[in-house]
């Protein structure tokens, strides 16, 4: 091999921020906005944890009073995705809103099928963030594609006057104020943010666990700007989402070539053109993985990105290919690392690839746990209660 | 199918009309946004998951808009635009291109003047539009039926089978349904229905589905009505 000085591993790369940072600051743009009279800018609530982004900006992220943005992919389909988020923020005590005014971003239906433009897309935004503002709580994303498209549509806002104008007059029809956050925020970010907290928490061993990391493109490619960045992860090459995280649960996290290739979600693709969605996730990504790292667990942030890497091996076995690595999100693996019920808050069983092999690592006996979920869906069914509450699934977990 | 670049397979379509459609493209206000110059380095296309298996570049698409190329850029708006995973990969460009967003506007201009590709790429995809304009959560539980996925296995059908009860087993309450992703407010319901009213979002679905949009107007209409609104869309 020829020696290269010049060209380090990327953990041995000196970490530089840009003198000038290529891409506008948001925040400034909106205080002259507010200043004029044209915006509220709901701030984050304090107290708040601040972290860095790509360019070296500070970002605020909230601890509690969050209004939840649910995304319909993880409510709809796997639905522990979104429980988990709850479930962790209970089990910290932190207080929250799960809103029932509160629509999808719309944004799935428009990258898949454009039946819709920006006035639309911006005013169901704001009508959500301002069903936010109402309350006095603070948006707290939930969905990496609403999160991408939310910073669109903020940046939109910001530089069209017209567009604004419109949303406005929208709005005032409706009754409410034309709001936009000073950070939007995924939840992910909270994770992140919270990870030390997970951690002291921590009731599950991971240290004999190797994951791979899967980065949601519409967390750190559209909009790259807010998304999140530390020196201590690949040098502030990637995103630190999702890796700061497991890392602080003593995960083992693997690095693999397609890294940055998506998960081959595509939107529409994955409704009604799924070959291309199966292939992509297969060949490009789980293959990868299994043969660079052969992890245990792949873990993502975004709804579309659990999916397609889940359910696309399915079909795969049948050709051979080498899949069988179980996906969760990275709620659910803090939530799981705490000690919570991998049927009654994960709902694991939504998810199609084999986890049983996964959960006997951690030492959870997959039968017993769901002997345990059966029995409380056989209260239902009996008519004993009609829904299992927080009551029944939030088992106390002992700080360490 | 391979996209055929060098012959005009649209020669019958007037050129004054595709021109008329890129001016519509480039009459959008994110257009300049998108679209700086282009150095051929196809770093787009390296980054692109649809390059990978289809007859697709960002790359192209990019450089024909930038050349305004009016025949290139209706065939691509035709045969080519559909493919994008819409990943946003692209936006690593380093002229700070975003050919994703530039197919985005492409595909409005497509859906809202009823190019028959626009509705051929959006067919079986009509019940997902009326899911997301009608309640407001594009994903339901109830989608989660084996016919649907079939490539997904039998869990697929052990879902469906339980979903009742494995929706009442969810321990947040917005979470018991199985018709909606979660449990949306009558009244956030209607504003959403005046947003599309108030912004021609129903004009673009009859131009792609015109059986679509009549049922989409009488469940609007219907709705709107009983809370006071007199709108006809």
């Amino acid at each position: 091999m020829i020696p290269l000085p010049v060209v380090k591993k990327a953990s041995e790369r000196d970490f530089r921020l840009p003198e000038n940072p290529p891409t506008e600051d948001y925040h400034e743009a909106l205080d002259e906005l507010e200043k004029d009279g044209e915006i509220i800018v709901q701030r984050v609530p304090e107290p708040y944890i601040e972290v860095k982004t790509k360019y070296g900006r500070t970002k605020k992220i909230p601890i509690g009073k969050t209004w939840h943005h649910k995304s319909c992919g993880q409510c709809g389909h796997i639905p522990g995705y979104s429980t988990s988020i709850f479930w962790l923020n209970r089990q910290l005590g932190l207080d929250y809103i799960d809103p029932k005014d509160q629509t999808s971003c719309t944004a799935w239906n428009y990258y898949a099928s454009a039946t819709s433009n920006s006035a639309a897309q911006a005013a169901v935004a704001i009508r959500n963030f301002a069903a936010a503002y109402e309350t006095g709580y603070y948006p707290l994303i939930h969905c990496g594609t609403s999160f991408g498209h939310y910073k669109e549509v903020r940046q939109a806002l910001i530089h069209y006057p017209e567009l604004r104008a419109q949303v406005r007059k929208i709005l005032e029809k409706l009754g409410k104020p034309l709001v936009i956050p000073e950070e939007i925020v995924h939840y992910s970010e909270w994770v992140y943010a919270m990870r030390d907290r997970i951690a002291e928490r921590q009731v599950i061993d991971m240290s004999h666990i190797t994951a791979t990391v899967h980065p949601a493109c519409h967390y750190h490619k559209l909009i790259e700007e807010d998304a999140i960045y530390t020196p201590e992860i690949y040098g502030a090459q990637r995103t630190a989402i999702i890796t700061g995280v497991l890392q602080e649960l003593g995960v083992n996290v693997a690095d693999y070539s397609t890294w940055f290739d998506c998960c081959g979600f595509g939107f529409r693709h994955i409704l009604v053109s799924r070959d291309f969605s199966r292939s992509f996730a297969v060949q490009r990504k789980i293959e990868v993985m299994k043969e660079e790292a052969n992890p245990d667990i792949v873990v993502t942030h975004d709804t579309g990105c659990v999916t397609t890497l889940d359910q696309s091996q399915f079909a795969a076995k049948a050709h051979g290919k080498k899949v069988g690595i179980p996906v969760l999100s990275d709620s659910q693996m803090a939530a799981l690392a705490m000690g919570a019920h991998p049927y009654l808050v994960l709902q694991m069983h939504w998810h199609n690839t084999d986890n049983r092999p996964f959960l006997e690592k951690l030492g959870i006996d997959p039968d017993e746990k769901w002997r345990e979920f059966e029995a409380a869906v056989e209260r239902l069914k009996s008519g004993e209660q009609l829904y299992l509450t927080w009551d029944d699934v939030e088992a106390p977990v002992a700080a360490k | 199918m391979a996209l055929d670049l060098r012959q005009n397979k649209y020669a019958d379509v007037p050129w004054e009309e595709k021109e008329r459609l890129f001016e519509e493209v480039k009459s959008d206000m994110r257009f300049h946004h998108a679209l700086y110059g282009c150095y051929e380095c196809g770093v787009c296309v390296a980054a692109c998951p649809s390059a990978r298996f289809y007859d697709f570049s960002p790359r192209v698409i990019a450089q024909a808009v930038a050349r305004e190329d009016v025949d290139l850029v209706y065939t691509l708006m035709n045969d080519s635009i559909w493919d994008c995973s819409q990943c946003f990969s692209c936006d690593r460009c380093p002229r700070h291109n975003s050919p994703g967003m530039l197919i985005t506007i492409m595909r409005e201009v497509a859906v809202r003047n009823g190019l028959e590709t626009a509705r051929e790429a959006l067919e079986g995809y009509g019940r997902i539009i009326y899911k997301i304009m009608s309640t407001g959560t594009q994903v339901s539980p109830d989608m989660l039926q084996p016919n649907a996925f079939p490539d997904w296995g039998p869990h697929v059908h052990h879902i469906s089978e339980n979903l009742e009860v494995w929706r009442r087993a969810l321990p947040p309450e917005t979470l018991h349904t199985t018709e909606t992703g979660w449990a949306v407010s009558d009244k956030t319901i209607i504003e959403l229905y005046l947003i599309w009213h108030m912004t021609g979002v129903m004009d673009m679905i009859e131009e792609v589905d015109e059986g679509l949009h009549m049922i989409l107007v009488d469940v609007m209409e219907e709705r709107l009505e009983e809370e006071g609104y007199d709108v006809s869309f």
